[in-house]
C-alpha cells in the first residue's frame, strides 16, 4: 500500500494530513465524521466534552486536541468507543436540564443529534435536577442555562473572534457554571449582540435568539436526515 | 457590617506589584486579611489588575479556601480524610459547631465563625487535625476542641493560643540514606558547578533518578528536553502541593530539608539555563511559609541564591506561591496554570511543561523529593544514590504511614521493600487492606503484601494506609469516592459527570439501597470515567471503586438490596419539605419505605 509522508490510519483507512492539524481536522477534511461537541472549526483548541476521544496507538484521547502523527493508527467507529460516548452523552444529559420535546433548538441541536448518533435511547443515569439561573436581560437574546454544556464554545467566539470577552465558565466540579462578565452577572448589561459570532456557535438552545421561536418545520431543520446521511462539509458548516 | 479596608487592599495589590499574574496570591492575601472577597472587592480587583470579572470571580469559586462570602474573623477546617475520620474527627466537628452555636459550612450570625470539613491536610500521622486561619493544629480531642471554642467565644487572638496546640512533630521513624545524609548547603551547588551542567546531568542521569510525584518520569530525562527546548526564558517549578490525602512526606522535607529542596531547584536552573524558579506550596502548609522566607534569605545572604551565585556567572532565584486548597492544581499544567493567576485546570496535551510550561517557555516541574535526591546527588554522588533500590528503580523512597499503626510517620525504604516489611515496621496488626499511592494508588489485600514498593510494581507518591480488619472498607472507598467528586476541576464531562454519579452509587451501596444490576452499570460508568478523563484525576478517580471490586467484592454482594431494582427516589424523603411545611411529622405524614414498596410490587 502507498504512504504518503503525511497520512495515518483511521479505522482501516488511510487520511492524509497537514502537519499540524489535529486528528479531528485530518478527519472533518476526509469527510470523516467523530463525534464532538466542544470542537468548532473557527474556534481555538478545548477538548473538553470528551466525545471525540479516540484511540491512537491503543491509548485513549482527544481527537480534536491531538495532532496527528505520520503512521499512528487510529480507532474511532469502534462499538467500545460508541458506547463510551453514549456514555458521555447521557452525563451531559443528565447533568444539566434538557426538554427537547419542546425545545426550540430541537432539530437544530448538535448535543440532540449526536445523541442519536451515539445509540442513546434514554437518560439511562437518574439525573441531577439541579436548579440553574436563566438570564433573559437580553434585549434579543436568552441565556438558558439549563441547556448549557458548559463547552466554552460562546466563550472562546465572544473572546477570539468578537474581541468582547463576554463569558466565562467558573466555579469547581459541578458547580461550573457559564457566567457574564457584567457587573450585574446579566447580559444585558453588556453589548453582546446576536450578530456576534459567539451568539452563533452553542450546539444548544442555552444561547439562543428570542424572536424565532421555531424557525423551520419539522422535516426541514438541519438534522431531520441523521447526521452520518449529512455530508460532513454541510454538518462543519453549521458547526 | 464589614467595611471593607481598602487601604490594605491597595496595600496587598502593591505587594505583588499590581501583576494579573499574581491573581491568586492576591486573592488569598485578602482572604485572610479580610476574610472573605465579596462582590464588591472581586469587582475593584478586576478594575484594578485590568482582569476580567469572570475571571476574578471563577478563581475565588474555584479554590477552597477562598470564599465569595465574608466567613468571619476565625475560619476552621477539620480535615476529613479517612484517617482523620479513623482518629474521630467527626467528634471534634460536632463539639466545635456545638460549643462555637455555627453551622458547617455556612458563617455563624455574627460573621465572625466559618467552620466546614476540608480534605486531608497532611497531618494524618498526628489526626484529628485543622487548620484555623491557614494554621495547622495536632491531635485535637473534642475535649481540645471544647478549649478552642472557648477561645474562640472569648474573641482571643490565635497568637495567645498554646503554642503546642500547634505542635507539627517531624521525627522520622526509620532513615535511610537520605534521611540520615548530612546536607551542607552549598557543597553540591559547588561540585556541579566544578564539574559543569552538563557533567552533573550526566550523573543524574547515571543515578537513574525518577520523579517521586507518583509518575516515576526519569529527571534527567525531563531536565534535557526542556534544556534543549527553544524559549526566551526557562523555568524551574518544585511541586509542593502534596495533595493525595495520607501522604506528609514533603511537609518533613519542607521542615528539615529545605535548604536540600531549594539546592537542587537550582542546580535545575543550572542544568535548563533558568533564572527563575517557583515553590508551589499548598494552602495547608502556609504555616511553613516564614521559616521557607527565611530559609530563601539566608541563602542569598550565602550567595547560593541570587546574583552571582557562589562568585559564578550565575543568577538564580525562588519565589513562593500558595496554593488554596485544590488538589488538582497537584498536576502540574493545572499547578501552572494557578501559577499564572488562574483556575487550576490541566491543560491539554501534548505540549508538554518541559517545553511550554510557565508562559509557555521551556518548563521543569519536580516534586519535593525529587529535588532533595538531585542535591544529595550533588554532594555525594551518583553512586552514593545507587547504594540501593532496584534495577528500575534506584534509591529510596519516603513513605507517609498513617491508620491501624502503632507508629505512624515518615520510613525511608529502598525500592524493593515489601508491604509487608514496612507493616512489621510501623506495627500493623490483623490488617485487612493497605492503600498504597493514595486513593489514585492501589488498595491491596494480605495475600499480596509481598509485593514490593517501586515504579514496576506499586507505584507510590508515598502515601502509605493501613486499615485493620475492624474498619468498613466501603466506607473508606466512600471516602476516597467523595473527595474525587469535590475536587474534580469541572473541566471534562467524564470526570465533572462521572465522579458525583460515582458518589451517588456509593452512597446508595453503602446504604443498603443498590440493587446487582446497578452495581454492574456503575462499573461500566466508572470505566468509561477512567478512559475518557482529561487528566489523572479522572483517571485514576474510580480506581478505589474498581480495585476493591476487584478484592472485595464479597463485601458489595452483602450491602446489595436484593431487589433487582430500587427506584433512585426515595419517595418518603421526598415529601420531606412538604411535611417541614405544614408542621407534620406523624405517621400519616409518611409513605411506606421504598423497599417495601417495590416488594409490593414485585
Ligand atoms: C490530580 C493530580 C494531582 C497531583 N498532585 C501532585 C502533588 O501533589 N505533588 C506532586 O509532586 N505531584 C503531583 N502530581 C504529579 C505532577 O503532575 C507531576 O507529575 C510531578 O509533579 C512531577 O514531578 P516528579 O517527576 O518529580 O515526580 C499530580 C498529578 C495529578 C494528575
Ligand atoms: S451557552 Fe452554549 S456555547 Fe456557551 S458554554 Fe453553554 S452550551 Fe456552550
Ligand atoms: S470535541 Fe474533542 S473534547 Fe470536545
Amino acid at each position: 500500500m502507498q504512504e504518503s509522508e503525511f497520512s495515518f490510519e483511521l479505522d482501516g483507512t488511510d487520511l492524509p494530513f497537514e502537519p499540524g492539524q489535529s486528528i479531528m481536522e485530518a478527519a472533518t477534511q476526509a469527510g470523516v465524521y467523530i463525534p464532538h461537541l466542544c470542537h468548532h472549526p473557527d474556534l481555538r483548541r478545548n477538548g473538553s466534552c470528551k466525545l471525540c476521544t479516540v484511540k491512537v496507538n491503543g491509548r485513549f484521547g482527544s481527537a480534536c486536541a491531538l495532532p496527528a502523527q505520520a503512521g499512528c493508527t487510529v480507532e474511532s467507529n469502534t462499538s467500545e468507543l460508541q458506547e463510551m460516548r453514549r456514555q458521555i452523552v447521557q452525563m451531559l444529559f443528565v447533568e444539566g436540564n434538557h426538554y427537547c420535546p419542546f425545545c426550540e433548538k430541537s432539530g437544530n441541536c448538535q448535543l440532540q443529534v449526536v445523541a442519536y448518533h451515539v445509540g442513546m435511547v434514554d437518560m439511562h443515569f437518574p439525573p441531577f435536577n439541579t436548579a440553574r439561573q436563566l438570564d433573559a436581560s437580553h434585549r434579543e437574546m436568552l441565556l438558558d442555562r439549563d441547556r448549557c454544556i458548559q463547552c466554552a464554545r460562546c466563550v472562546r467566539a465572544s473572546q477570539d473572534l468578537d474581541k468582547k470577552n463576554i463569558f466565562g465558565l467558573a466555579g469547581r466540579g459541578m458547580n461550573i457554571r457559564l457566567v457574564v462578565n457584567s457587573d450585574s452577572g446579566l447580559l444585558g448589561d453588556t453589548d453582546f449582540s446576536s450578530a456576534d459570532h459567539a451568539a452563533q456557535v452553542c450546539p444548544t438552545g442555552a444561547l439562543i435568539r428570542k424572536d424565532q421561536a421555531y424557525p423551520c418545520p419539522i422535516g426541514s431543520r438541519l438534522y431531520d436526515t441523521p447526521i452520518s446521511q449529512h455530508t460532513i462539509r454541510q454538518d462543519a458548516r453549521h458547526d | 457590617m464589614h467595611a471593607m479596608n481598602y487601604q490594605r487592599i491597595n496595600q496587598i495589590l502593591d505587594d505583588h506589584g499590581r501583576n494579573p499574574l499574581r491573581l491568586v496570591q492576591i486573592l488569598i492575601g485578602i482572604q485572610a486579611e479580610c476574610g472573605g472577597i465579596p462582590a464588591s472587592v472581586r469587582d475593584y480587583i478586576s478594575k484594578a489588575l485590568a482582569v476580567p470579572l469572570a475571571q476574578v470571580h471563577g478563581v475565588v469559586a474555584f479554590y477552597h479556601f477562598l470564599s465569595p462570602e465574608i466567613q468571619g474573623q476565625y475560619r476552621i477546617y477539620v480535615a476529613d480524610n479517612i484517617i482523620d475520620r479513623m482518629h474521630g474527627n467527626q467528634e471534634v466537628m460536632a463539639t466545635l459547631l456545638q460549643e462555637l452555636q455555627a453551622e458547617r459550612g455556612k458563617p455563624r450570625a455574627d460573621g465572625q465563625v466559618f467552620i466546614d470539613y476540608t480534605s486531608c491536610t497532611g497531618l494524618c500521622d498526628q489526626g484529628p487535625a485543622l487548620l484555623i486561619n491557614s494554621r495547622a493544629l495536632t491531635h485535637v480531642t473534642p475535649d481540645r476542641a471544647k478549649e478552642i471554642a472557648e477561645r474562640i467565644n472569648a474573641g482571643e487572638p490565635l497568637n495567645n493560643w498554646p503554642s503546642h496546640w500547634f505542635q507539627v512533630e517531624e521525627s522520622p521513624r526509620v532513615a535511610g540514606p537520605v534521611l540520615a545524609s548530612q546536607f551542607e548547603p552549598g557543597r553540591g551547588l559547588q561540585a556541579a558547578l566544578e564539574m559543569g551542567p552538563a557533567q552533573y546531568l550526566k550523573e543524574v542521569e547515571r543515578a537513574g533518578l525518577r520523579g517521586r510525584g507518583g509518575a516515576g518520569f526519569r529527571t534527567a530525562i525531563k531536565w534535557r528536553v526542556s534544556r534543549d527546548a527553544p524559549g526566551k526564558t526557562h523555568y524551574v517549578i518544585c511541586n509542593a502541593d502534596e495533595g493525595e490525602p495520607g501522604t506528609f512526606k514533603d511537609r518533613a522535607l519542607l521542615t528539615r530539608d529545605a535548604d536540600a529542596m531549594f539546592e537542587g531547584m537550582t542546580l535545575a536552573g543550572l542544568v535548563i539555563g533558568a533564572e527563575k524558579g517557583f515553590l508551589y506550596l499548598r494552602g495547608e502548609y502556609t504555616y511553613l511559609y516564614s521559616q521557607l522566607v527565611a530559609t530563601l534569605a539566608r541563602r542569598r545572604a550565602e550567595h547560593l541564591l541570587g546574583k552571582n551565585i557562589l562568585g559564578r556567572e550565575f543568577n538564580f532565584d525562588v519565589e513562593i506561591h500558595l496554593g488554596a486548597g485544590a488538589y488538582v492544581a497537584g498536576e502540574e499544567s493545572a499547578l501552572i496554570e494557578s501559577l499564572e493567576g488562574k483556575c487550576a485546570v490541566p491543560r491539554p496535551r501534548p505540549p508538554f511543561t518541559a517545553t511550554h510550561g510557565y508562559l509557555g517557555q521551556p518548563t521543569v516541574c519536580n516534586n519535593v523529593e525529587t529535588f532533595v535526591k538531585t542535591a544529595l546527588i550533588a554532594q555525594n554522588g551518583a553512586d552514593w544514590f545507587l547504594e540501593c533500590g532496584t534495577r528500575y528503580s534506584p534509591g529510596s523512597k519516603l513513605l507517609s504511614v498513617s491508620g491501624d499503626v502503632a507508629r505512624p510517620g515518615i520510613y525511608e525504604y529502598p525500592f524493593g521493600t515489601s508491604v509487608q516489611t514496612v507493616l512489621e515496621a510501623c506495627g500493623a496488626r490483623e490488617t485487612q487492606a493497605v492503600q498504597i499511592g493514595g486513593p489514585s494508588g492501589t488498595c491491596i489485600t494480605p495475600n499480596e503484601f509481598d509485593r514490593a514498593i517501586c515504579y514496576e510494581d506499586l507505584s507510590t507518591g508515598g502515601s502509605f494506609m493501613v486499615f485493620n480488619r475492624s474498619r468498613d472498607m466501603l466506607s473508606v472507598v466512600q471516602n476516597f469516592i467523595h473527595f474525587f467528586a469535590d475536587e474534580s476541576c469541572g473541566f471534562c464531562t467524564p470526570c465533572r459527570v462521572g465522579t458525583q454519579l460515582m458518589r451517588r452509587a456509593i452512597d446508595k451501596i453503602v446504604a443498603g439501597k443498590a440493587g446487582a444490576r446497578e452495581l454492574k452499570e456503575i462499573e461500566h460508568a466508572a470505566k468509561c470515567t477512567r478512559a475518557m478523563s482529561h487528566c489523572g484525576l479522572g483517571q485514576t478517580a474510580t480506581k478505589p471503586f474498581l480495585d476493591t471490586l476487584d478484592r472485595l467484592r464479597p463485601q458489595y454482594e452483602a450491602r446489595l438490596s436484593n431487589l433487582d431494582f430500587v427506584p433512585n427516589f426515595d419517595l418518603d424523603q421526598s415529601l420531606s419539605k412538604t411535611r417541614a411545611l405544614s408542621q407534620r411529622d406523624d405517621p400519616h405524614a409518611h409513605l411506606p419505605q421504598t423497599g417495601e414498596a417495590c416488594d409490593a410490587r414485585i
